[in-house]
């Protein structure tokens, strides 16, 4: 699917910073890449083509690299990232109805995010807290032992801290 | 040397050989699918992705792909144990498994690599049954079909389109089983900075890259009685066009291309050589005129659309130095709809100009804006490549090799040896210089008509020509990573010429995206090459103002060469366009 073409337009003074810091210039397209991540959260198109400009290499490399590794987002996520871990311990004890219980109070299938920018829901292997299993991550607050019928509650408690934080 | 043994044959091999290579110098063949090896025009690819071409080597617990292992002292090889030719069944059975095996109507029929080995592997059954990728078709562009389901991830578009031609259009893009070779952003083609050169194409394995398929609208408008067709064939369709029907490689069929013109059903049969003797009469003025009042200087030629393109996205400060020329074919359009219209009594809304053409940019190129007319339209209405003309000619039912050799028509079908050579890297430009040769020298009775300083295969040449006196430097560069190094010293200072050529594809337009398949030989472009130095050498009239019917056409009509006329007619402009 394409998606919006955007033009270069902005400058980046973090990137350029970044960039001159790197001693080796060479390789420097993935160093780059996780920078950019961690100044706009994501990889937006501009962004990628501002780093192939800069680089003097291909826009579809760039987008070559940015789409191999799983680590790049390229779409803005959501202010809160649900996880629902699909470990071992977890999935046996049933992660997968939690997480098909997320998708229908969301709304949204796993990797998306709501159209109002506050949840991008995703699913995780073992975060090492077996003993609670199921796990779900907000952030980085771990809920455990999580049923299907939990899920709107903690759905709830961010959409009041959204509330409260809009008024 | 490295000292080793193949199928039990020993040889020497020099260092840093390929497994591959030495088993080729012993007239032992492996299969390949991903290799290709176009040395003299710098495109290898060795990537070593396929592993078609794995072999066993004594003493290695894993097979190795041929193409990419160097021989080593005392390496003792078997290319056709059971256990290799087993293994690349499998990685054939394996690729077919997630093909469309469409091959009855696939464009790339009875000329497909996949397809070939295939059938050399003897392969009855596909045994293993599993996903097939799904995409979309990316028809957007006028020139290129992409078709990644069609594609085996060999990676040769990729080092074509990057290293050779430094566009850097193609890359492997997503991850796994969803990976495609395709531009950034996944942006449909027609949106990204490809020249539309084609060289793709030209050396894609399957039917993953082909030309767009005009044919249909040109059966349509020869079927149409309100129309009147005309086709116009460009110089390198002749010597190319005889491969198509098992013709020796480098054999002319300019007469039999006629006849078959003719009766696949087109009214007028024309030359675009006719017009290649037009824009050198505009040229060869207009690098006069730079250089005789101070103008920008170098002129660089402008017949090639795939190399106006990427000058367009790539150096857009150099956007003043092109000739202001418009290509050929379009130059022909745009005389054919006016001049020829009026002489011979036709409406210019019933004319469809056919361009036949070695290129695919040709096709992308008659949908410029900027060429068009308010009262013609088009210049151009319809761009058929080499390939679609040998298909339309056999849909058509025509015996091509027992045609009988025709002339083209009057008017407009008259050329000399200068046009003849446009369609090879330096041909242009000597056609040009011969010209301009002529006019300023004009004491001189008998002007130098070869200039072999300007003739070769190198990927960038320079000659100085001395003309009346005056000494003229002279660069010429074929392939568009070579034309990149020439543009970058002249946009930073570093080198002075007073005219450019400059040829998108390698070796000229006989290498073109759009010609018959060179089945990765290099070869077979030299001896298109030649054929068209021996029709130039046959003619009569070797300098384009010396054509009868251009001069006749400046008489009855055009005026001045760089005139008025001329210029709303014949000229051009260019415009910035993204770098991506």
């Amino acid at each position: 699917m394409a998606q919006e073409i955007v033009e270069v337009t902005e400058s980046y003074p973090a990137l350029d910073a970044f960039y001159d810091s790197l001693p080796d210039k060479n390789g420097a397209l993935i160093p780059m890449l996780h920078k950019a991540q961690e100044e706009y959260g994501y990889l937006p198109q501009e962004v990628q083509l501002y780093v192939a400009l800069k680089l003097g290499i291909p826009a579809s490399k760039v987008y070559g690299v940015a789409t191999f590794y799983s680590l790049f987002n390229l779409e803005r996520k959501g202010q809160y990232r649900i996880n629902v871990c699909l470990g071992t311990a977890c999935y046996v004890r049933g992660s997968e109805a939690i997480l098909e219980a997320l998708e229908n109070e969301l709304k949204i299938k796993r990797t998306e995010t709501t159209g109002d920018g506050l949840f991008t829901l995703s699913s995780i292997r073992c975060v090492g807290a077996c003993g609670l299993a199921p796990v779900v991550m907000v952030g980085d607050k771990v809920y455990g032992r999580v049923t299907p019928d939990d899920v709107r509650g903690i759905v709830d408690e961010y959409l009041g801290k959204a509330g409260e934080h809009n008024d | 040397m490295v000292d080793l043994t193949i199928n039990n044959i020993e040889t020497s091999m020099p260092e840093g050989s390929t497994i591959l290579e030495a088993a080729k110098s012993l007239g032992i063949h492996i299969p390949t699918l991903c290799h290709l090896d176009l040395h003299d025009i710098k495109m290898v690819n060795q990537v070593g992705t396929c592993r078609v071409c794995m072999v066993e080597v004594e003493g290695r617990r894993n097979l190795l792909p041929s193409c990419s292992t160097l021989v080593t002292p005392g390496m003792v090889i078997h290319t056709n144990t059971k256990r290799a030719v087993r293994a690349r069944r499998m990685i054939v059975e394996l690729l077919l498994s997630n093909h469309p095996r469409e091959c009855l109507i696939c464009n790339r029929n009875q000329n497909c690599e996949l397809q070939s080995l295939s059938a050399e592997l003897g392969i009855r059954e596909i045994r293993y049954k599993g996903p097939r990728l799904h995409t979309d078709k990316d028809t957007s562009s006028y020139s290129i079909v992409r078709n990644a389901e069609k594609c085996v991830l060999c990676r040769r578009c990729e080092t074509m389109c990057n290293t050779v031609q430094t566009v850097g259009v193609y890359s492997a893009v997503h991850r796994g089983f969803e990976t495609v070779i395709g531009p950034a952003f996944d942006k449909p083609m027609l949106d990204t900075a490809c020249t539309f050169c084609g060289q793709c194409v030209s050396v894609c394995p399957t039917g993953a890259l082909t030309e767009t398929n005009d044919a249909a609208d040109v059966w349509d408008a020869i079927s149409d009685p309100d129309k009147i067709v005309i086709a116009q064939t460009a110089p390198a369709v002749r010597v190319a066009l005889g491969e198509a029907f098992g013709l020796p490689i480098g054999t002319s069929v300019t007469g039999k291309m006629v006849a078959a013109l003719r009766r696949m059903g087109f009214d007028k049969v024309m030359d675009t050589d006719f017009a290649a003797d037009l824009t050198i009469m505009e040229e060869a003025s207009e690098m006069i005129h730079r250089i005789q009042h101070n103008g920008r200087l170098p002129i660089l030629t402008s017949c090639c659309p795939a190399w106006v393109k990427f000058i367009e996205h790539q150096f857009p400060s150099l956007l003043d130095i092109p000739s202001t020329c418009k290509s050929p074919h379009e130059m022909f359009g745009a005389i054919a709809k006016t001049y020829l219209a009026e002489k011979l009594g036709m409406d210019p809304e019933k004319i469809v100009v056919v361009s036949i053409m070695p290129c695919l940019a040709k096709k992308f190129e008659a949908k410029r804006e900027e060429l068009s007319g308010k009262e013609i339209g088009s210049n151009v209405d319809y761009v058929i490549s080499t390939r679609e003309l040998a298909r339309m000619i056999r849909e058509a039912g025509i015996s091509f090799t027992s045609l009988p050799d025709e002339d083209f028509d009057d008017v407009m079908g008259e050329s000399t040896g200068a046009s003849v050579i446009f369609g090879t890297t330096g041909g242009v430009i000597e056609a040009a210089v011969r010209t301009a040769a002529a006019w300023l020298d004009k004491d001189n009775p008998s002007p130098q008509i070869e200039f072999k300083a300007l003739r070769g295969i190198e990927g960038i040449r320079e000659a100085e020509v001395e003309i009346a006196g005056m000494k003229l430097s002279i660069a010429i560069a074929h392939g568009l990573g070579n034309a990149r190094k020439l543009l970058t010293d002249i946009r930073d200072g570093k080198v002075q010429y007073h005219a450019i050529e400059i040829m998108a594809c390698p070796s000229g337009c006989v290498g073109g995206g759009g010609q018959p398949y060179h089945g990765n030989n290099i070869e077979v472009l030299r001896k298109r090459a030649g054929a068209l130095y021996s029709e130039d050498e046959s003619k009569t009239l070797r300098r384009s103002h010396e054509n009868p019917q251009i001069q006749k056409l400046y008489e009855e009509f055009l005026g001045e060469p760089y005139g008025e006329l001329a210029h709303e007619l014949l000229h051009t402009h260019y415009h910035e366009r993204d770098m991506l």
